[in-house]
């Protein structure tokens, strides 16, 4: 899967769980800075990408993706 | 809300079939839903964070806002207070999280859950909404918590906590789990054939309640703030009664013992004669034991004069909405000089003694008018209103 893949997947994610324009999801953006999601949507963010992609997330990991870059570059290691 | 009294005073039931696949084994097969779904008014996000009670309780509380006219008034969020019950709380929520836990596992389970199925969840979401910062409450007192937030409202104007609070109940559980509860205790109407027909207090054919679901929602204000600004006054909540039963956790006490005292209660918070209330808009759920103690209460303690309805005969039994429900009635009885009709009273029970604005509205002049809310586990509300 190509990180263009990856990003527009959780774009797809973003807004099913919390309403974020597509548009508006790149790389750099940070998830609760920029796209406004809390951190109960994150853990929603989470579960759900864990099923889209075939990936582990745990827990103490989530913290470190502070960006949806950071989210890819995760997805794409596991 | 204008839809709602128009469609009481028109005598329009809101009780239809429930053709869900999840009904078809249930004993009761019928329900009175909201007329205007949550999807058509909260946008789809906002919905998958909410309870539907409290997704109705954000609905109801916005048009009883937008009607204050407090929005844009500077009103000091340190002097706004929200009281917002429910009896059941977020069953709903609790049920389908639970399937998600069967099927898929822990993980699955929405982190939203909590927040969604705490019984205080409808208060704080309008508390949040609304910034209010005097205090958020949510008491539970089964069928009588609408009313019960409205008394609630009322001590702390009273008392001085706060010069506005928005006040009232929620409930939706129209779900085959707390339907087939109350069925088991065979409190509710089979009439399944004929839904529009099946919620009929009073009358000699009645065979148990409808259940409905929905919000009422009033916003209360303190005379000298509302005075101050001008504001456009529906009605006086002049006094409030709470007892309790001490009988039986489900049984209404025969005489209305408990229901009587609250009523006698409120009267002495109003400072009314009993003369005065001519009109009672009754908790009357079409049960067979409980319609008539209730009337042996009102003869007591009011008196044979009042004219009597009871707006579940359209709505169904909205549990910890109804008191609030009823409350919105009641006020635009006293401010219309109307009270909207009990339909499907063809037969009377030998023992209603008591005038009933049967089948059509009634036109008549109401000073002061009672609404009477009474719970399992025996909790009594009696509200008065006066004209403004």
């Amino acid at each position: 899967m190509t990180r263009e893949e990856i990003t527009s997947g959780l774009a797809e994610i973003l807004e099913e769980v919390a309403g974020v324009n597509p548009d508006d999801v790149s790389e750099e953006k940070s998830f609760t800075e920029d796209l406004d999601v809390d951190s109960l949507s994150m853990v929603e963010v989470v579960v759900a990408a864990e099923e889209k992609f075939g990936v582990k997330i745990p827990d103490d990991e989530v913290q470190n993706l502070k960006t949806v870059g950071d989210a890819v570059a995760y997805i794409l290691k596991g | 809300m204008a839809t709602t009294w128009d469609a009481m005073l028109a005598g329009k039931s809101g009780v239809s079939a429930l053709t869900e696949d999840w009904a078809e084994q249930l004993p009761v097969r019928i329900a009175a839903k909201v007329a205007v779904d949550p999807s058509e008014v909260l946008d789809r996000v906002r919905l998958r964070r909410l309870d539907r009670s409290e997704a109705l309780a954000l609905i109801a509380a916005a048009q009883a806002w937008n009607d204050s006219g407090l929005g844009d008034s500077g009103l000091d969020p340190e002097r706004l207070a929200v009281v917002v019950g429910s009896g059941i709380g977020g069953a709903q929520t609790l049920l389908a999280q639970d399937d998600i836990l069967e099927a898929s596992g822990p993980r699955r389970v929405s982190p939203h859950t909590v927040p969604m199925l705490m019984p205080n969840g409808p208060a704080a979401y309008v508390g949040l909404e609304y910034g209010a910062k005097a205090g958020v409450h949510a008491p539970t007192s089964a069928c009588a918590t609408g009313a019960e937030a409205i008394a609630w409202g009322l001590d702390i104007i009273r008392s001085g906590r706060a010069d506005v609070v928005i006040a009232g109940g929620t409930e939706a559980v129209i779900h085959p789990l707390p339907i087939a509860g109350f069925a088991s205790m065979r409190a509710m109407s089979t009439r399944n054939d004929d839904p529009e027909r099946a919620s009929r207090p009073w009358d000699k054919a009645r065979d148990g309640f409808v259940l409905g679901e929905g919000a009422g929602i009033v916003v209360l204000e303190s005379a000298e703030h509302a005075a101050a600004r001008g504001a456009r006054v529906h009605a006086v909540l002049a006094g409030a009664g709470l007892t309790s039963d001490g009988y039986d956790i489900v049984q209404p006490h025969p005489e209305s013992e408990g229901g009587g005292r609250a009523m006698r209660a409120a009267l002495r918070s109003a400072d009314l004669d009993p003369l005065e209330v001519k009109h009672v808009n009754a908790h009357a759920t079409s049960t067979p034991v409980g319609d008539m103690a209730e009337i042996a209460g009102i003869r007591r303690i009011i008196g044979d004069h009042p004219v009597l309805t009871a707006t579940k005969s359209m709505t169904g039994h909205l549990l910890g909405a109804a008191g609030a429900v009823e409350t919105i009635a009641t006020i635009l009885a006293v401010r219309e000089s109307v009270i909207p009709p009990t339909i499907n009273l063809d037969d009377p029970d030998e023992g209603l003694t008591l005038d009933v604005a049967a089948h059509k509205p009634r036109s008549l002049d109401i000073p002061a008018a009672l609404n009477n809310s009474f719970g399992f586990g025996g909790h009594n509300v009696a509200l008065i209103f006066t004209r403004a």
